[in-house]
């Protein structure tokens, strides 16, 4: 059960946003702007970096959310997000991609474990900038995302099925906000 | 330096909301409403959760730049220096230790978070909405610790740098200024 009065049966962050939905709207935004808006990497690999922090951090809730995001926006290559999560450095996915995983994977444990070396290795597999800024960023706002849900214990739903409707429903419509009930 | 091109004259967080503004607009409103909107616990102690958390995360730029704004919100340097040694010992009253420790555990991880310091937080009388509060801001700093480190940004060493920032955010808030931050080019601000 979570630790504050959320509505009841309502799974991970959306119970949470609905019992504060002040600062539920921007936290929706951030999510909107970051993962669909305007960007060098595709919606998919910006899920998938998503799932792969949250995977770190253990978030099951947002794990299960995000891979099932990134295997709808991967279509039939949606078999890289369970190698990804698997062991990123056998994934067919490019060096580049990799590069930016791994500077991701800093992030989750600490800003300061991003060495010099990880974006100069980013940088030679063709990453510029936006590159490095989204993948820092999205990092980050998954280390944050994973301690708000779970912090607060809210609900995590066990069937893989209730996963892979919220995947198809972020896939086609972004994130917007659940109307408080 | 930092390993992405940023506005030499901005230091720390400010330079990467600036570099880009779409993403920095939820993020700053998400801030001021967490830290400066209408709320059971003050400015201070709000800004102190997101000093013990910054300071968890030896993120040395937000450390001072949130010590400075609980500093002058609370009118003195002690709380601030004492939060960050030892919570349990620290001058602030049951209800903001416990409220405290939890963001401490949330700095560690959000599964970290103990019944127990969630029941000991109840019973020193914090609310809900004091509970989520402190969760999700001890969550947003590890969002901002680990997006200034990330990317390596420029820390002052000057003092006088956070307390000029600490003015900014105790008597501005955290939303952008219409007029952006060319100002702080001028020599008079840019003591760093």
């Amino acid at each position: 059960m979570a630790h504050i009065s959320v509505p009841e049966g309502v799974p991970g962050i959306r119970s949470l946003v609905m019992f504060r939905p002040e600062s539920g709207q921007h936290l929706y935004a951030l999510a909107q702007i970051l993962l669909r808006g305007d960007s060098p990497l595709t919606e998919a690999e910006r899920e998938l970096i998503a799932a792969y922090v949250s995977s770190r951090n253990n978030c099951m809730f947002c794990m299960s959310s995000h891979a099932a995001a990134a295997r709808y926006l991967f279509k039939d290559k949606k078999q890289i997000v369970d190698i990804v999560l698997d062991n990123y450095e056998r994934a067919p996915i490019s060096d580049k991609l990799k590069a930016l995983l791994t500077i991701a994977g800093k992030v989750q444990q600490s800003g300061k474990s991003v060495l010099p070396e990880d974006v100069l290795m980013a940088r030679n597999h063709g990453a510029n900038d936006r590159d490095i800024h989204d993948t820092v960023l999205i990092a980050a706002t998954f280390s944050m995302f994973n301690r708000y849900v779970d912090g607060l214990a809210s609900l995590t739903p066990t069937d893989p099925a209730a996963y892979e409707e919220m995947g198809k429903r972020l896939g086609e419509n972004g994130y917007v906000l659940p109307k408080a009930t | 330096m930092p390993y992405i091109q940023l506005e030499d004259h901005l230091p720390g967080i400010t330079g990467l909301l600036e570099y880009r503004q779409d993403t920095a607009a939820p993020i700053r409103d998400l801030t001021q409403f967490l830290l400066r909107g209408q709320n059971s616990l003050t400015e201070g102690e709000r800004e102190l959760i997101a000093t013990v958390v910054s300071n968890g995360n030896e993120c040395r730029f937000c450390t001072a730049a949130h010590s400075a704004a609980a500093d002058l919100l609370l009118g003195e340097y002690n709380t601030s220096e004492k939060v960050k040694q030892n919570i349990s010992t620290a001058p602030v009253n049951d209800k903001m230790k416990a409220l405290l420790t939890i963001a401490l555990q949330t700095q560690q991880s959000g599964k970290s978070v103990t019944e127990k310091s969630i029941t000991d937080a109840k019973q020193a009388g914090a609310t809900d909405a004091e509970l989520h509060d402190t969760v999700l801001i001890a969550a947003l700093f590890c969002l901002y610790n680990r997006y200034v480190d990330g990317l390596s940004t420029v820390t002052p060493t000057d003092p006088e740098f956070y307390r000029g920032l600490a003015d900014r955010i105790v008597n501005r808030g955290y939303i952008r200024p219409p007029q952006g931050f060319d100002y702080l080019k001028k020599k008079e601000f840019s003591k760093v």
